[in-house]
């Protein structure tokens, strides 16, 4: 129960405050009184606690698979280095850091978060993290809405589909319209129609995620990012996959006025969907649109370095309903966590890692498009996940593999009818050639028999 | 607290120090044509050494529980028990992949269901969801819940919500992102929200009446049955907001005073760490006629207890349900902030039903006995049994001596206590709010308020030794007014 207090303490603080019982002190009205015994789980101690949760683990099958799943939550190597530091009791339970003088640690491990997402993205601020990679493409659009005044945005369908269900759950609060621009043959946002719908100047923002939800690396064509120039319209660039603006073109230089996206790749766990961390950045033009915390180097009374939470007239505590966003919590210790990862792994790390994903997902591309009946779907060049066509359906191929302990990617026909064949596919630095192997191998074993184009379920 | 100084981790590192995490790889350009790849990536190598010791280094500039007695009102900075962080570690549950199929995922299923239904129980809610990731994300979920609630019913005129001038500023913010107007309502003398004002200001517009019980300042709302009665008479719905809810578990339930919405903090009550403002994460609860608008996705068990089986969720299979037509959305990436969730489930096993009604007495307990014994020394302006925090106003220090709640916090830093939640709530002038939380010992309560009276009797006494404070920490007092006017965000590589 983590309570120090003896019956002896409990007495005397009970004279102390002049009652004679816990529930005198407690008291509500009869009518609010719980009266029935609650329905929770049974108190234990805790080694039968730990027990417990090791059968829970045991019931949790997944980890005896071999995966290629990805599509926005990433395995990567964490060296143990990051959990022992950011594990330290001073960090992981610490507040909010209100009281700079008591929190300069904290709060300038956030000032160089800021700062690395601001070299990562090429954009001039950053903030110090929302919730994940969909609710700041989320708060990216209310920055876009606000700027422009305009009531409507426009998305690519090859932004990861939850970031956009989110986008919509967000817009449906604000009566906000979401547009939707397809994908092309490629894979490819197809920004052909792009030019005859800004026309009108209703779009606040145009949303593009690169690499996309495919895979496939989708920085918009010059073009397009001068018809949404031209249009006062704000260009938002995401990234599910964070490691992938250590090697690719940053969203700075093609032109997005705001990088939005995922940081959960940086040293954090995939954890069944949470806590990652949410990036923001953007340029100094949109300072005080931003949602969330902001951290600021100044100086203390004696003209020391100091660092201290920032512009907070933006924020709910100070500015309530007109707030720039109502976030208070945001998810600090996952923005320490991948802090941490980066200062460790810095650029030669990183970018090593990076260039192992393209070797891994470009092996495992050739490895199984190799096979009889797979073939890629899209031709643009991809980060480290891919779409695959499969014989038959997506569904039963990865049934099959399942039976051979593999969990082979993720259905796309889950999210987009017309991509019932197909499964998208992940390799990380963990990817090895032997994981490779068996998996190519275990669909040989399971493609259809020719000409059935489907198999059955096992 | 170590005063030296700690350079930024881009003023370090040498290329060459790189560490060998993964083995040596192509270069990039071999791999992708050059227009796909940035140009330069400056960030610096360091050393492993080098990273340690810079991030050790910070964190002994930062104030924990671990460290220190964090009386924070509102923030319930209880002990972060150590076995939770271990089992949300577990590989099994640390490495499980959000898409992975249902029959894969049973254990973290049962987790979150076994979670979903303790709250719901504990909280007397007819369903909860794991779904929103912090408090201010829950309050977001249950307004979008009450508009598409009342969306379904044709009941085009409500676009008010009601919030008490006690409410946290999250409460009005989260109503601003759902297109609703706000109306405060002023408190009472007792520091409560009264039935007349309640009877004022609820009427055909009223969407929700946000609230909080015990309110921000430690008082029970002792006529919440009658206010919700006022409010469901008018067509309204009642959020209940569980920033507080530390203070009531197995003593008095949401639902029974007549909630129809609420959410819970689970980074204060239910002993998640709060890591430096984060992550959190903000379970919602709804009545019975709110369920088909929860986000998605919910829990759902197939099967039946198996009547004597050990557990809750035997005998269960469960699944993941996405397809709710009445359903607000999702609100987030992924399904919850499962480690979280992991950590509150073993939070409920080390406590079961009695202890939590324990923990809640003694917070209030707590909370009491700090207030009798400073009373002689402060103003306390609602001077009653409180719940789990109170309030004690510095208006009449300032006046006489100068020195402010800020201060007061300031000075208490200097002697290794975190400071108080000051200025908040708002209708209090000075306003220093307390909470100690049930796991702090007596002798850590008499400790942290010898140090308060003696701060006190020296702001009398000296006051400009409270002004200077501290003085024994990294840095002193920091130019705030500097931060905003001129703000540097970011460090910037040296130009060339």
């Amino acid at each position: 129960m983590y309570t120090p207090h003896t019956a002896r303490d409990v007495e005397e603080m009970l004279r102390a405050v002049g009652v004679t019982s816990l529930d005198e002190l407690v008291r509500v009205p009869d009518a609010v009184a719980v009266k029935a015994p609650l329905d929770l789980v049974p108190q234990l101690s805790e080694i039968e606690i730990a027990a417990r949760f090791d059968d829970f683990a045991r019931a949790t099958s997944a980890g005896a698979y071999l995966s290629f799943l990805g599509a926005g939550a990433y395995r990567h190597y964490v060296p143990p280095v990051i959990g022992a530091l950011a594990m330290r009791g001073e960090f992981l339970t610490s507040y909010t850091p209100y009281q700079a003088e008591v929190s300069q640690g904290y709060l300038q491990a956030i000032y160089e978060w800021q700062t690395y997402v601001a070299l990562l993205t090429g954009l001039d601020v950053a903030n110090a993290s929302v919730y994940d990679g969909a609710t700041a493409v989320a708060e990216a659009a209310i920055v876009a809405i606000n700027a422009t005044g305009r009531r409507a945005v426009l998305v690519s369908q090859a932004v990861h589909p939850n970031y956009r269900a989110v986008l919509r759950t967000y817009a449906a609060g604000l009566d906000i319209a979401v547009d939707e621009l397809p994908y092309g043959a490629a894979g490819n946002t197809d920004f052909s129609a792009l030019e005859r719908l800004l026309a009108d100047q209703r779009y606040a923002a145009v949303i593009v995620q690169t690499p996309n939800f495919f895979g496939c690396i989708d920085a918009p064509p010059r073009a397009a990012v001068t018809a949404i120039k031209a249009t006062q319209t704000l260009l938002i660039g995401v990234t599910a996959e964070a490691l992938a603006l250590a090697a690719l073109a940053t969203p700075a230089s093609w032109g997005a006025d705001i990088a939005a996206g995922e940081g959960q790749s940086f040293g954090n766990a995939v954890a069944y969907g949470g806590p990652h961390v949410g990036f923001l950045a953007t340029t100094s033009e949109q300072l005080r649109r931003i949602p969330g915390r902001l951290v600021g180097r100044t100086v203390d009374r004696d003209g020391r370095t100091a660092y201290v939470l920032t512009l907070q007239a933006r924020e709910q505590h100070i500015r309530r309903e007109r707030a720039t966003s109502n976030i208070c919590t945001n998810q600090a210790h996952c923005a320490l966590i991948a802090t941490i990862y980066l200062a460790a792994l810095g650029k030669t790390g990183l970018r090593d890692v990076a260039a192992h994903n393209l070797v891994q997902a470009a092996a495992l591309r050739a490895a199984v498009t190799a096979l009889d009946g797979y073939a890629p779907r899209f031709s643009a060049p991809v980060f480290n996940e891919f779409v695959l066509r499969v014989p038959g359906n997506a569904a039963a191929t990865l049934a099959a593999l399942r039976q051979r302990g593999i969990v082979g990617g993720l259905d796309l026909g889950r999210f987009y009818p017309e991509l019932a064949d197909c499964i998208l596919m992940t390799a990380t630095e963990l990817t090895t050639a032997a994981d490779i192997e068996r998996l190519t191998a275990a669909l040989a074993e399971s493609a259809p028999e020719p000409g059935r184009g489907t198999i059955a379920r096992i | 607290m170590p005063a030296f100084d700690t350079p930024l981790i881009f003023d370090g590192g040498q290329d060459g120090r790189a560490n060998r995490y993964v083995p040596a790889a192509p270069p990039l350009a071999d791999l992708l044509p050059a227009a796909l790849l940035r140009d330069e990536l400056p960030l610096p190598d360091n050393t492993e050494l080098d990273v340690v010791r810079h991030f050790t280094r910070l964190s002994q500039k930062t104030f924990g529980i671990d460290t220190v007695f964090y009386p924070l009102g509102s923030c319930t900075m209880k002990y972060n028990p150590r076995i939770n962080d271990a089992l949300a570690n577990l590989p099994a549950l640390r490495d499980l992949h959000p898409f992975v199929p249902d029959e894969l995922a049973q254990g973290a299923l049962a987790i979150m269901w076994e979670l979903e239904r303790s709250l719901a129980s504990l909280f007397g809610m007819a369903a909860f969801s794991l779904n929103p990731a912090a408090g201010a994300h829950a309050e977001l979920t249950a307004l979008l819940i009450a508009k598409a609630f009342y969306k379904k019913k044709g009941d085009a005129g409500r676009t008010t919500v009601i919030v008490p001038d006690t409410a946290h500023g999250t409460n009005p913010a989260s109503a601003a992102m759902v297109g609703y107007n706000v109306v405060s309502l002023a408190s009472d003398e007792r520091g409560r929200v009264s039935l007349d004002a309640i009877r004022a200001a609820a009427g055909a517009d009223t969407a929700v009446c946000m609230m909080t019980n015990p309110n921000t300042l430690g008082l029970f709302e002792d006529q919440i049955h009658e206010i919700a009665a006022v409010v469901h008479a008018a067509g309204g719905l009642m959020y209940y907001d569980g920033a507080n809810a530390n203070a009531l578990m197995g003593n008095s339930r949401p639902g029974d005073m007549g909630f129809d919405l609420m959410h819970l903090n689970l980074h204060k009550t239910f002993s998640i760490p709060h890591g430096g403002g984060g992550a959190g994460a903000g379970p919602v609860g709804v009545a019975a006629h709110l369920v088909p608008f929860l986000p998605v996705p919910v829990v759902r068990a197939a099967g039946h207890d198996e009547a004597g089986g050990r557990w809750p969720s035997d005998g269960l299979t469960f699944r993941l349900e996405f397809d709710r037509p009445d359903a607000v959305g999702t609100m987030r990436s992924f399904w919850s902030n499962f480690a979280h969730v992991v950590r509150a489930l073993a939070y409920c096993y080390a406590n079961g039903a009695d202890g939590l009604a324990r923990v809640s007495q003694l917070a209030v307990l707590n909370a009491n006995y700090i207030r009798v014994a400073i009373r002689d020394l402060i103003d306390i302006p609602y001077d009653e049994i409180n719940r789990h925090e109170f309030v004690a106003s510095a208006q009449s220090i300032k006046r006489e001596t100068g020195v402010r709640a800020l201060d007061i916090g300031k000075a208490l830093l200097d002697r290794g206590y975190h400071a108080p939640t000051v200025y908040f709530p708002l209708l209090v002038p000075e306003c220093i709010m307390i909470e100690p939380t049930e796991t702090e010992s007596k002798e850590t309560l008499d400790g942290f308020i010898g140090a308060l009276r003696e701060i006190l009797i020296a702001a009398r006494e000296l006051p400009q030794s409270v002004l200077d404070a501290p003085v024994t920490t990294a840095v002193s007092r920091v130019d705030e007014t500097r931060a905003a006017r001129f703000p540097d965000l970011r460090w910037r590589p040296p130009g060339p």
